[in-house]
């Protein structure tokens, strides 16, 4: 129950900081994904069920405030948790190079589709362009941007797991 | 490795692919039918405004005023400066204001002659603070914090410092997403204002970064716009309102049909430095009715 809440609060946490504080203090012209950090470092964190929860809500959220349809991104994130979630057994908390290539696979992978689906369906071919402009840009920010944010995340997932062990110790 | 074996403490879970399964279908319905019609527009904008939407005010009122105090600092010692220069031009500006209240007089009395519109100022506004920023980095949309309940309905036409900024897109009890001219998926019907050329203004977000707009479809056969022209919103546009100054063209070209012409416009209004901006609560429609 405590987790839940504490992964609620840090989906709005990180919605609020995406929207309305990185505006503002980065002058960049491309801003990092944080969504995608929360959602997969959810996944290979938290396991499948925890990083698609957590990418479906960020979906939804940056759906209804700036989405053209309901839903698209909620399905993109949700995909994107779940896969990370694969990886779960293969995640040690000593190890950063794992996330950061993670995080950084997704944040193309999310971008790529953002492309085909809302650019090149549209007519907007020119690949090159988009793919150096906007797709590297943010998977550079977005990876500078997990070196800061990562070690906040394990740290409060460690905190979590630490007190859910102690709970099962209680059970049993 | 289901997760149900893992834990013996735990309640019952739903395996990971169930749940994807139905959060998949939950998605791809949503998706169609948000496609089709805005039935649901309406619950979601309203729960989750209620929900995000004040802490967005109070992060927006305190960025502000840190961003302020910063300013003040930093600029005293431009503003000395300034304000001498300013003083200067403020004497040249009255002088150059009786000259032009003289002017004006002449100019109502000309326009009662002809009875003209004074259409901007016939508009019905309500001022708005941008809240947030679209966070992908693909379109180019924002949040400002006023929004049903004040009045605002969607395909509003939004201005700022005179010119489009563009039209509202979605409306929550308390915030409204206002989609900008220069977002990819934006298309403005407009016209020249010296030939009333009509013409076509589409957002893209190759152009963006160079601080520009496009446009094409522009039927010039006598060659006359040129560099330079005002480019307003057009009488035939259904959402937008005819009259509100959209730029300046930067650049013309023939296109490859000889018939029509593209080219680049700069945008009347600063996208980047948008703090606060004016809602059209007219609309098309209300106007056709009234004449």
């Amino acid at each position: 129950m405590l987790s839940f809440l504490i992964i609620s609060i840090g989906v709005f946490l990180v919605f609020l900081c995406q929207t309305c504080i990185l505006p503002g203090v980065m002058p960049l012209s491309v801003l990092p994904n944080l969504f995608i950090i929360l959602t997969a470092s959810n996944g290979f964190m938290r396991e499948e069920n925890s990083g698609l929860a957590v990418g479906f809500c960020c979906g939804l959220l940056y759906d209804i405030f700036f989405g053209e349809v309901i839903g698209f991104h909620a399905l993109l994130y949700m995909y994107i948790g779940f896969l990370n979630g694969k990886f779960s057994r293969v995640f040690y908390p000593e190890d950063i190079k794992l996330p950061l290539a993670l995080i950084t696979v997704s944040d193309l992978t999310y971008s790529l589709i953002c492309y085909v689906f809302q650019f090149l369906l549209w007519g907007r071919l020119d690949f090159s362009y988009y793919f150096l402009h906007v797709i590297l840009p943010e998977m550079v920010v977005t990876l500078t941007a997990t070196l800061v944010f990562y070690p906040l995340i394990l740290l409060i997932n460690e905190w979590l797991r630490k007190r859910e062990r102690k709970k099962e110790q209680r059970f049993v | 490795m289901s997760p149900i074996v893992r834990r013996k403490g735990e309640k019952f879970t739903i395996p990971s692919k169930v749940l994807l399964l139905i959060l998949t279908i939950f998605c791809s319905a949503m998706m169609l039918l948000t496609f089709v019609t805005d039935l649901f527009e309406k619950p979601f904008n309203s729960i989750i405004g209620y929900v995000v939407i004040p802490f967005e005010k109070g992060i927006g009122s305190a960025g502000a005023w840190i961003h302020s105090r910063s300013e003040e600092l930093g600029q005293i010692h431009k503003l000395i400066a300034e304000n001498q220069a300013l003083k200067e031009q403020v004497a040249k500006l009255t002088e150059e204001n009786t000259l032009l209240q003289q002017d004006k007089y002449e100019l109502n009395k000309l326009r009662q002659l002809y009875e003209l519109d004074e259409q901007y100022e016939e508009y019905h506004k309500v001022g708005a603070r941008i809240l947030s920023r679209d966070s992908g980095n693909w379109y180019s949309a924002f949040l400002i914090d006023k929004g049903a309940d004040d009045g605002l309905e969607k395909n509003m036409n939004v201005i700022a410092g005179g010119g489009l900024v563009g039209r509202i897109s979605s409306v929550g009890p308390n915030w409204a997403r206002v989609t900008a001219i220069i977002s990819d998926n934006a298309n403005v019907s407009a016209m020249t204002l010296a030939t009333e050329d009509n013409l076509m203004v589409s957002g893209s977000l190759k152009a963006m970064n160079e601080g520009t707009i496009l446009f094409s479809q522009l039927v010039d056969s006598k060659g006359v716009v040129k560099p330079g022209d005002k480019v307003v919103t057009s009488d035939i546009s259904d959402k937008f309102l005819p009259g509100i100054l959209v730029g300046y063209i930067l650049s013309i070209e023939q296109d490859n049909n000889n018939l029509t012409k593209s080219g680049t416009l700069i945008p009347a209004v600063d996208f980047e430095h948008l703090s606060e901006v004016l809602v059209i609560t007219d609309r098309k429609q209300t106007i056709e009715e009234n004449p």
